[in-house]
């Protein structure tokens, strides 16, 4: 059997403090297919959040592996890029110095420098942010802020794109409009996406799997649900789909049911 | 389960009123405002200094007994107050000639603590163990007095000048290295995690992410450091002699000039201030950017 692009393998973290032993994660098992999109969701403080650090490399682990593209991770690198919750833009850098940063790293040694200012700005074209190209960070609205850090992830070519809770901070519509630009970016670029989420509706609109997280400590993959949705998706449409609204229902009442026990 | 669709009626559009475009504001009222909004910052400080200038010729009148009043002080100093650019050679010079010379030593020696004190405050801000064991050092012997510093500086020196500039360095470096040791400590982990994802090197992270992330801080202890080492000043002239602002005060205290030392103060004054707000400018343009969003 082929192995699968992305595989997380029995990974545990233990996190310890001093005389105190937290496990977070324990027997954690999934794998993701190239050009996949895989939501992982769970109550706070659940360890999804860990989870997506671990294969960040940002967390080590401390049994299992995680395995991508026939590779062991042990340390961050650009073939991870992560879109990190608060945008983590960096705010003495205009939105074009951020995504070029990214862009003349990675492609330093590749690309030309022409080449290099073409793909940061073809990046922000992805994201519909070419007209703010000079701004700061502190210019610029919070939606605007996430689509920088998303082109400035896509701007790297990630092997998977990781996205941390990216539109937990923005207000309904703005996430609304966020979400259709990801699932047009993955429907054109067809990219391997990771995502934590705690929104029901987002992660069944988004993601060909649901991954759904038991509650820390020692959480592990509680259940895994398929959303066998036609792409692409158009939110009105697929709202009263049957099966969106089982989906739904079946993650809801995963986490609810958890919850009580 | 299903229910009922919401409806919707559209709403019936409503004639929107052209809003008059903004046009530029009349240039006289303009200026008028500007006038006042300066006005209500130079009035308060005046009418304070006149008030105080007031108390102080009531208090002590034209008796001449120990400190001079207002009024004295002008009849007295009036050559130094109004020529500060006069040179009648030597030490007889212009009180901008001898505040000229201070600044040029406090801009060496506190050029000096800028580099040395940022370095350190890089290197105990981003290593635990430097920061455990130097940092409660530091903050002992950031309150040693300048003053306290002369006699040290004396011995390891054996030269006045060296040890002058010494003093102004010991003086000014600590709030430097503090403030820096703070921002690299508290350079926010998304940064960090940034770098890390980008693979940036030691070197470009130092000067892509730690120098700007810490440029506040820095100007902090830049700001509290050129305020101290311009306190220095006095204390590291007392031993140098010839120009400077420093020994003038110690030079009139010795020839019992009271009211030439209260000029003197005056423009002590007016210099550190001027530097604080020069450093402050400087911070803000630098930095501008950084402020956290």
């Amino acid at each position: 059997m082929a192995k699968a692009y992305l595989s997380i393998e029995n990974v545990g973290v233990t996190f310890q403090k001093g005389a105190a032993r937290t496990e977070v994660l324990t027997g954690v098992d999934l794998k993701v297919e190239r050009g996949e999109f895989v939501s992982i969701i769970g109550h706070s403080g659940c360890g999804k959040s860990t989870l997506l650090n671990v294969v960040a490399g940002l967390t080590p682990v401390t049994t299992g592996a995680v395995i991508l593209d026939r590779q062991e991770v042990n340390a961050p690198g650009p073939d991870r890029a992560v879109v990190f919750q608060n945008h983590s833009l960096l705010p003495w850098l205009s939105v074009r110095e951020n995504v070029s940063l990214a862009v003349d790293k990675v492609f330093g040694g590749s690309k030309s420098a022409a080449e290099r200012r073409d793909w940061t700005l073809h990046n922000l074209e992805l994201v519909k942010m070419t007209h703010a190209l000079d701004k700061r960070p502190s210019e610029i609205s919070g939606g605007m802020k996430q689509r920088v850090g998303i082109a400035r992830a896509l701007a790297m070519e990630p092997k998977v794109l990781l996205l941390d809770e990216p539109f937990g901070a923005l207000d309904a519509l703005t996430r609304a409009h966020l979400q259709d630009s990801v699932m047009e970016i993955h429907a054109a670029l067809n990219n391997t996406v990771l995502m934590i989420t705690h929104d029901v509706d987002e992660a069944t609109l988004l993601s060909d799997r649901i991954v759904m997280m038991t509650n820390g400590p020692r959480a592990c993959v509680g259940q895994v649900l398929d959303v066998a949705l036609a792409r692409p998706r158009d939110r009105l449409a697929v709202a009263e789909h049957p099966t969106y609204v089982h989906a739904r229902a079946a993650v809801i009442e995963f986490l609810y049911a958890r919850r009580a026990a | 389960m299903t229910f009922p669709k919401p409806s919707f009626t559209p709403a019936t559009p409503v004639a929107i009123l052209k809003a008059p475009a903004p046009s530029k504001p009349p240039l006289l009222p303009e200026l008028g405002r500007r006038a006042k909004t300066a006005a209500g910052v130079l009035v308060p400080p005046v009418l304070t200094l006149l008030v105080a200038l007031a108390l102080w010729q009531a208090i002590i009148g034209d008796s001449y007994a120990g400190l001079p009043s207002p009024k004295q002080v002008w009849l007295e100093s009036k050559d130094l107050i109004l020529h500060p650019f006069y040179d009648n050679g030597g030490v007889d010079k212009g009180l901008a000639w001898h505040v000229f010379t201070s600044l040029k030593r406090v801009g060496i020696g506190f050029s000096i603590s800028a580099v040395f004190g940022i370095l350190l405050g890089v290197f105990v801000g981003s290593n635990r163990w430097a920061h455990r064991g130097l940092d409660p050092i530091f903050q002992v012997l950031r309150t040693v007095p300048p003053l306290a510093w002369l006699p040290i500086s004396l011995a390891a020196f054996h030269q006045a000048q060296p040890s002058a500039l010494f003093v102004i360095f010991i003086t000014a470096i600590w709030p430097i290295i503090i403030n820096t040791a703070v921002g690299v400590r508290n350079i926010p982990s998304d940064y960090v995690n940034v770098a890390k994802v980008l693979r940036l090197s030691p070197v470009e992270y130092f000067f892509k992410i730690l120098l700007p992330a810490t440029t506040p801080y820095i100007f902090t202890g830049l700001r509290i450091g050129i305020g101290m080492s311009w306190l220095a000043i006095v204390a590291s002239e007392m031993l140098l002699g010839g120009v400077g602002i420093g020994f003038f005060i110690w030079d009139q205290y010795n020839a019992s000039r009271i009211a030439d030392i209260i000029v003197a103060l005056a423009w002590v004054g007016m210099t550190g201030f001027f530097l604080d707000r020069l450093v402050a400018l400087v911070g803000h343009f630098v930095s501008r950017g950084n402020a956290a969003s």
